[in-house]
């Protein structure tokens, strides 16, 4: 007898049939009748027509039907909600029956019915079942708590269900610990506001920790995420829950490994790296994560992508296990791939002998895709590992060696790469691959190869001839391959301009004239320029130097590698991408972020150029700016801001407070503010520029700052470089909110960068904005986007360019104020290396609005007495002890908030120095 | 969390649906579909459709594909999904399609007691037997005639309790506990026989039918083999860090108790070796091949269920071979060579040779197979874990004990 049965008919009249035995008055009957209403539902018949006459079975003892019924009436209320209202009566009785197993049943059932009529009525029983004495059903009536959320938010939360929740934190059975945190991660998780709506903490925290032990490997997985999302207050908490967690690494569930994985990443950035403890659990961490390894080929899919992250955060934990990457030939593709993406991570000076030989056979296999990615892999393993370089690029000519098509185009496409990380060292093998020219099909092979010939034009005797070979079929060519030519025609032009000189003629017409493709005719019609203008110049361009190319060209973004951290075992650890920009529904304010190292962030050091910025700040508010839009108005009052800033400038500071924002809004202005920076005789100091943003972080993009003040007004000047091969447009950029309230005046002044040009930008800054703290002060935190990316740094504003013109105190007022301040508030410092006299100092000074009040020559000392005032109305009283012939002076500073003192004792080494 | 289920047979009809939360239309399955249609073998488990996410594993020549709405854990599914597949095969023997649809309202009632609202609730084995009874002839019959049906009407004793993997009140006539130290060696094998990478995947698993709440240790002579090691719930995790020792109160019946890694410290022992020689361009439009398998370092055992498979090139059309021990088979449209040789007696070393034919003016080069071996080793465990003794503390009888040792070939692998 098996259910197969139930589908025999297949009579017209199956519904009525169904019908009549459903009302039969046999107990037997009846259920067998449910039995087949249910069968056809689960194939996805449509059984609806049914619903009154199943409800009726409702009102049973027998517990199978009441099951069977509650099936029926799950997949069926919401298209019937006025039949529904009939269940209820019943479900309101369960609730109060003497057996548990029907309580629970009938509050899970009623909150599986999506029917508003029929949740009003199920707030009553959930509340006494969140109370129950049994366990079974307390934990039961937890995850109805999250159904209920789903129907309706506000009911729950008007009717108190979060708080009844909270107190089952602290149940004293585990399951319904473990299920209370899935409901409330689930809750969290669906808040719109996008802010969880229970916070976990400490006394929380233990409570978790210790049903850890002892619910089930779901809940184990529930509570180890709720822990992940939790940031402890100190190292010694993180430790602490390190040691409690690090059992459930020997878990027989691959989930709780992975959840375990989690959380234990993100507590190890809490304590600092050199302590025994991350020593531990680095070594800890490798063998779970090996034996993942061995499980389905499922589960060895999402490990390894999972481990892909670990390994780019924390190379040393697998640094040893090479070996258990390698790709078994039955390996479903996707497991492959992945192995064979961790190898080249982990491929190390050390393991290279090994991991070559196993790429190599790689190369020999039969899935095309797989011996794609494992030539390019040898490449990528030459330029990662310098000393093998020589070992992977003769690996490459064996490969070329056999002539199977795809390898070879392959080969060449990655030993384009080599060339270019090492130049002059391997071009003696560039015979070897003209003699596969014909071969190639793929445009990406096409164009690396014709890369290669223009390149080494000088070396290649028949360079012309295979040029112009490639020529015949210009147009059938893909753009990519066209461009390529046109350049490497260009470049053995300059090279060689004898005997060249009709073909590149030739595909300057082919260019210009026959082409629709903007780009190729663009780049067309310059090099003509260049070429009929200036031969000279356009050896310069053409044949400039190279940046060298990176090492690894994958990794990921460090933010992003730090978000994706705190999400291993989760889908975004699949995709490799944050979970905002994909899962729907996601506010922006729920990103995670690694916990940071306190003793980071205290470290102000002027030698350092980029400091690195507090994750959370700069994660939660400068992704939440709109990057393209304009940015923030400046103060309303435009036209009264702009008298009162024009006075004083040209007053030279008058001592009224109220305007002291000289900040000249509007564009107009800045431009002017503009002119006259070329006039102004001897400027205030200007630091030299630094580095913000390296290539290798820009995408291309390589961005050298300072900042200045002109005109009595604070600027950025800055220099973008593009290092990438392609142009880049559309800049724009956003300050996060700092601690002086800078923001930019207008918008960036910055056109389209081509390759390998570079372009120049000074950007106004106003410094009305919103206040944020930043930790150091002066730090500032930057966002430019262009068409590419959006970047971000952090750079320090040097003080002085936010040193007012009217910071002049008067004599008396001077006195007075420093009496004042109490001596709490002085803070000390010694410059070295101070030269000149102490009125050439004072001038240098005046030139930066720090304003000498008085001079005073005590003991052969002299004594200069200074006053500054900060954009946002702090004052500042210095005194400044100048011994002649002494290189060492000493400073004492005064204020009401003497946290500025660090950034201008910074600000004085630099102006002294200048 | 899981909204929902669908079960899909190799000819792509979705003939089981089950949700959790609301209806999720079947077409949902179609991305599924399509990338099963890509590449039918490797569907990659994690797929994500505009609106949902489906994550699948593959068992008895169904898909399991289950829906998701919001971010989950994807192992979590997926260690899900291989629990309701290993349920099904508890309840019913097997899962396959046929079985399914014969039990179709035992797997509807099953389905609804392990996941509430897409969380997991009951997916211990022995909860769910005392929620459902798993169906048999007698009790069909039984029920038929009695009027009783296979869903229990009590709360299951386990489920709450603090050994929520144990029933209470087991009683058995024989009190029996047995164990099955299984170890199957992965290992990849270069050309030249010297080994590229080896491992052991070791398991225990248990058949213990003990009465009442039974308290077991269970000693190694040699536990500080171990790499790596997973365990059952109910293994104390406490005693095994401080005493390398398995205290435990087992479930009832079948189970793992632990699994284990062993290869990145200790070196580990090959016990088979194969000489092999493949020349598919000797003479003309004939190739040889030349295969020869012994034992080494098997500590006096046999080899035994020794099958080698060759998924040889395209190229080769045929082949025409003598073996001097066992079966071979070649099946010319998958181009997999299949040689069952049984078990080894020495000294006579099994070989097989003959001519294989080449598509003529096909290009050879660069075509090098593997050889999948397999193979068993009875009473031996090779990385020569053993177990020292079995305490029982918690009961009186005295039960009967037994640990067998058996070594398997796991993924091994020899290029040739």
């Amino acid at each position: 007898m098996t259910d197969s049965k139930y589908f025999t008919t297949t009579k017209k009249g199956e519904i009525f049939e169904l019908k009549s035995e459903l009302n039969s008055d046999k107990k037997e009957k009846k259920k067998e009748a449910v039995k087949k209403v249910i069968a056809s539902m689960t194939v996805g018949k449509d059984v609806s027509a049914l619903f009154p006459d199943v409800v009726n079975c409702m009102q049973t003892d027998n517990l199978e039907l009441k099951k069977l019924v509650y099936l029926y009436l799950m997949n069926y209320a919401k298209s019937q909600p006025d039949m529904a209202i009939m269940a209820v009566n019943t479900f309101v009785k369960d609730c109060e029956d003497s057996n548990p197993l029907i309580r629970a049943l009938a509050v899970r059932t009623m909150g599986c019915i999506r029917v508003d009529k029929i949740t009003e009525y199920l707030c009553e029983p959930l509340r006494k079942c969140l109370k129950d004495e049994d366990p079974y059903v307390r934990k039961t009536a937890a995850v109805c708590v999250a159904k209920l959320y789903d129907i309706s938010s506000s009911m729950v939360e008007d009717q108190g269900f979060l708080d009844q929740l909270k107190d089952l934190l602290s149940d004293s059975n585990p399951m319904v610990v473990a299920n209370a945190v899935a409901a409330l991660s689930e809750i969290n998780e669906a808040s719109v506001s996008g802010r969880p709506l229970v916070e976990m903490n400490a006394p929380t925290i233990n409570k978790l920790l210790t049903a850890l032990n002892e619910c089930t490997e779901w809940g184990q997985v529930f509570i180890l995420d709720a822990l992940s999302n939790y940031s402890p207050r100190d190292a010694r908490e993180a430790h602490s829950i390190c040691e409690r967690i690090t059992p459930r690494l020997a878990h027989a569930n691959a989930a709780v490994v992975l959840s375990a994985v989690k959380v234990l990443m993100k507590l190890m950035e809490m304590v600092s790296a050199d302590t025994e403890l991350v020593s531990t659990l680095s070594r800890k961490l490798a063998p779970p994560l090996v034996t993942l390894l061995s499980a389905e080929p499922e589960v060895q899919y999402v490990a390894l992508r999972n481990i892909n992250l670990v390994v780019q955060k924390r190379p040393d934990i697998l640094k040893h296990e090479m070996k258990v990457f390698f790709v078994k030939y039955n390996d479903p593709i996707y497991v492959k791939l992945e192995k064979l993406d961790i190898m080249i991570r982990l491929a190390s000076q050390a393991n290279i002998a090994q991991v070559l030989g196993e790429l190599k056979e790689y190369a020999t296999e039969v899935d095309v895709d797989f011996v794609r990615k494992a030539v390019r892999a040898i490449g990528r393993c030459a330029i990662k590992v310098e000393p093998s370089a020589e070992r992977c690029v003769s690996t490459l000519l064996e490969l070329i060696q056999t002539k199977v098509n795809y390898v070879v185009q392959e080969a060449i496409v990655v030993i384009k790469d080599i060339f270019r990380k090492y130049p002059n060292k391997y071009e003696s093998i560039i015979s070897t691959l003209c003699e596969n020219l014909d071969t190639l099909d793929e445009p990406e092979a096409r164009a690396s190869m014709v890369w290669i010939v223009g390149e080494y034009a000088e070396r290649i005797d028949n360079a012309d001839e295979l040029l112009d070979s490639f020529l015949e079929g210009f147009h059938d060519e893909n753009a990519q391959v066209q461009l390529q030519l046109l350049t490497a025609v260009v470049k053995l032009f300059l090279k060689r301009p004898a005997d060249t000189q009709e073909l590149v003629q030739h595909v300057l017409s082919l260019a210009t004239q026959d082409s629709d493709n903007p780009d190729l005719r663009d780049r067309g019609f310059i090099y003509w320029r260049l070429l009929s203008t200036d031969p000279a110049a356009a050896k310069e361009v053409v044949l400039a130097d190279k940046p060298l190319i990176s090492e690894e060209t994958d990794l990921l973004e460090p933010t992003l590698l730090d978000e994706l951290i705190c999400h291993i075992s989760s889908l975004a650890s699949v995709y490799h991408k944050p979970p905002t920009a994909f899962v729907e529904g996601r506010g922006a304010g729920v990103r995670k972020s690694l916990p940071s190292r306190g003793v980071v962030a205290e470290e102000t050091n002027t030698q350092q150029p980029t400091v690195i910025p507090n994750q959370e700040s700069l994660i939660g508010d400068l992704l939440s700016m709109d990057i393209g839009g304009p940015p923030p108005a400046p103060a309303p009052s435009s036209n009264v801001d702009l008298l009162a800033g024009g006075l004083d400038v040209l007053l030279g500071g008058g001592p009224e407070p109220g305007a002291s924002a000289a900040a000249v809004p509007g564009g107009a202005s800045g431009l002017l503010g503009d002119i006259f920076a070329v006039s102004a005789a001897p400027a205030s100091y200007v630091p030299p520029k630094q580095c913000w943003l390296p290539a290798d972080k820009g995408k291309g993009l390589e961005i050298w700052g300072t900042f200045s003040r002109q005109n009595g007004q604070p600027r950025m000047e800055m220099t973008f470089t593009n290092k990438a091969m392609q142009p880049m447009t559309g800049f724009a950029i956003q300050l996060n909110k700092n601690s002086f309230g800078v923001y930019p005046v207008g918008g960036l002044a910055v056109g389209a960068v081509g390759a390998g040009a570079g372009a120049e930008a000074a950007l106004p800054l106003a410094t009305h904005g919103p206040v944020q703290r930043m930790d150091p002060l002066n730090n500032l935190q930057v966002a430019i986007k262009n068409n590419i990316d959006v970047f971000y740094f952090a750079c320090l504003i040097p003080a002085h360019i936010l040193f007012t013109e009217d910071g002049q105190l008067d004599k008396r007022v001077f006195l007075t104020t420093w009496k004042e301040i109490p001596a709490a508030n002085e803070v000390q410092h010694t410059l070295s290396n101070v030269v000149g006299t102490a009125d050439s100092i004072a001038q240098k000074m005046t030139l930066n609005n720090i304003f000498t009040i008085a001079k005073r020559n005590v003991e052969g000392q002299d004594m200069l007495y200074q006053s500054l005032k900060l954009t946002n109305n702090i004052w500042v009283l210095l005194e400044l002890k100048l011994q002649p012939g002494n290189p060492e002076a000493t400073l004492s500073l005064k204020s009401r908030t003497v946290e500025v003192a660090t950034c201008i004792f910074q600000a004085y080494e630099a102006i002294i120095k200048s | 969390m899981i909204h929902s289920l669908f079960i899909i047979n190799p000819s792509g009809d979705v003939f089981l649906e089950k949700h959790w939360r609301s209806v999720i239309p079947r077409s949902v399955c179609d991305y599924y579909l399509e990338a099963q249609r890509a590449s039918p073998n490797d569907v990659p488990p994690v797929l994500a459709a505009p609106h949902h996410y489906l994550i699948s594993i593959h068992r008895g020549g169904v898909a399991l594909v289950a829906v998701c709405k919001q971010e989950v854990a994807p192992l979590f599914v997926i260690e899900f999904l291989h629990r309701v597949v290993d349920t099904f095969q508890d309840y019913f023997s097997d899962c396959t399609e046929t079985i399914i649809k014969e039990n179709y309202v035992v797997v509807y009632e099953l389905l609804d007691e392990m996941l509430d609202n897409g969380f997991p609730l009951a997916t211990e084995s022995n909860i769910l037997k005392e929620l459902i009874k798993p169906p048999n002839i007698l009790r069909t019959i039984a029920n038929t005639v009695t009027g009783k049906s296979n869903v229990s009407s009590t709360l299951p004793s386990g489920q709450l309790s603090n050994v929520p993997w144990r029933r209470s009140g087991v009683k058995y006539a024989n009190n029996e506990a047995y164990f099955d130290v299984v170890e199957e060696v992965d290992a990849i094998i270069d050309k030249s026989g010297a080994t590229v990478n080896a491992e052991i995947q070791g398991y225990i698993d248990c058949c213990i039918k003990l009465s009442g709440m039974p308290d077991l240790t269970l000693t190694f002579v040699n536990p500080r083999l171990f790499d790596d090691v997973s365990f059952h719930p109910c293994v104390r995790f406490k005693r095994w860090e401080a005493e390398r020792i398995l205290s435990f109160i087992p479930p009832d019946g079948n189970f793992r108790l632990m699994s284990y890694h062993i290869g990145s410290q200790s070196v580990v022992a090959i016990p088979i070796y194969v000489r092999h020689s493949l020349t598919l361009r000797s003479n003309g439009d004939q190739g040889r091949l030349d295969l020869t398998v012994g034992p080494k370092q098997t500590m006096g055992r046999t080899l035994e269920n020794v099958a080698l498979e060759i998924c040889m090139p395209k190229c080769v059309l045929n082949c025409c071979l003598t073996a001097n021990q066992g079966k071979y088979s070649y099946d010319p449209v998958s181009k997999m060579l299949l040689w069952d040789i049984g078990r080894i007696e020495l000294p006579k070393l099994p070989n097989i040779k003959g001519s294989v034919s080449v598509v003529s003016g096909a290009d050879t080069t660069g075509a090098s197979p593997s050889i999948n071996v397999h193979f068993t080793i009875p009473q031996l465990a090779v990385s020569g874990l053993r177990v020292s003794r079995l305490d029982m503390y918690g009961a009186k009888y005295k039960p009967f004990k037994g640990v067998k040792y058996v070594t398997k070939a796991g993924k091994f692998h020899v290029r040739m």
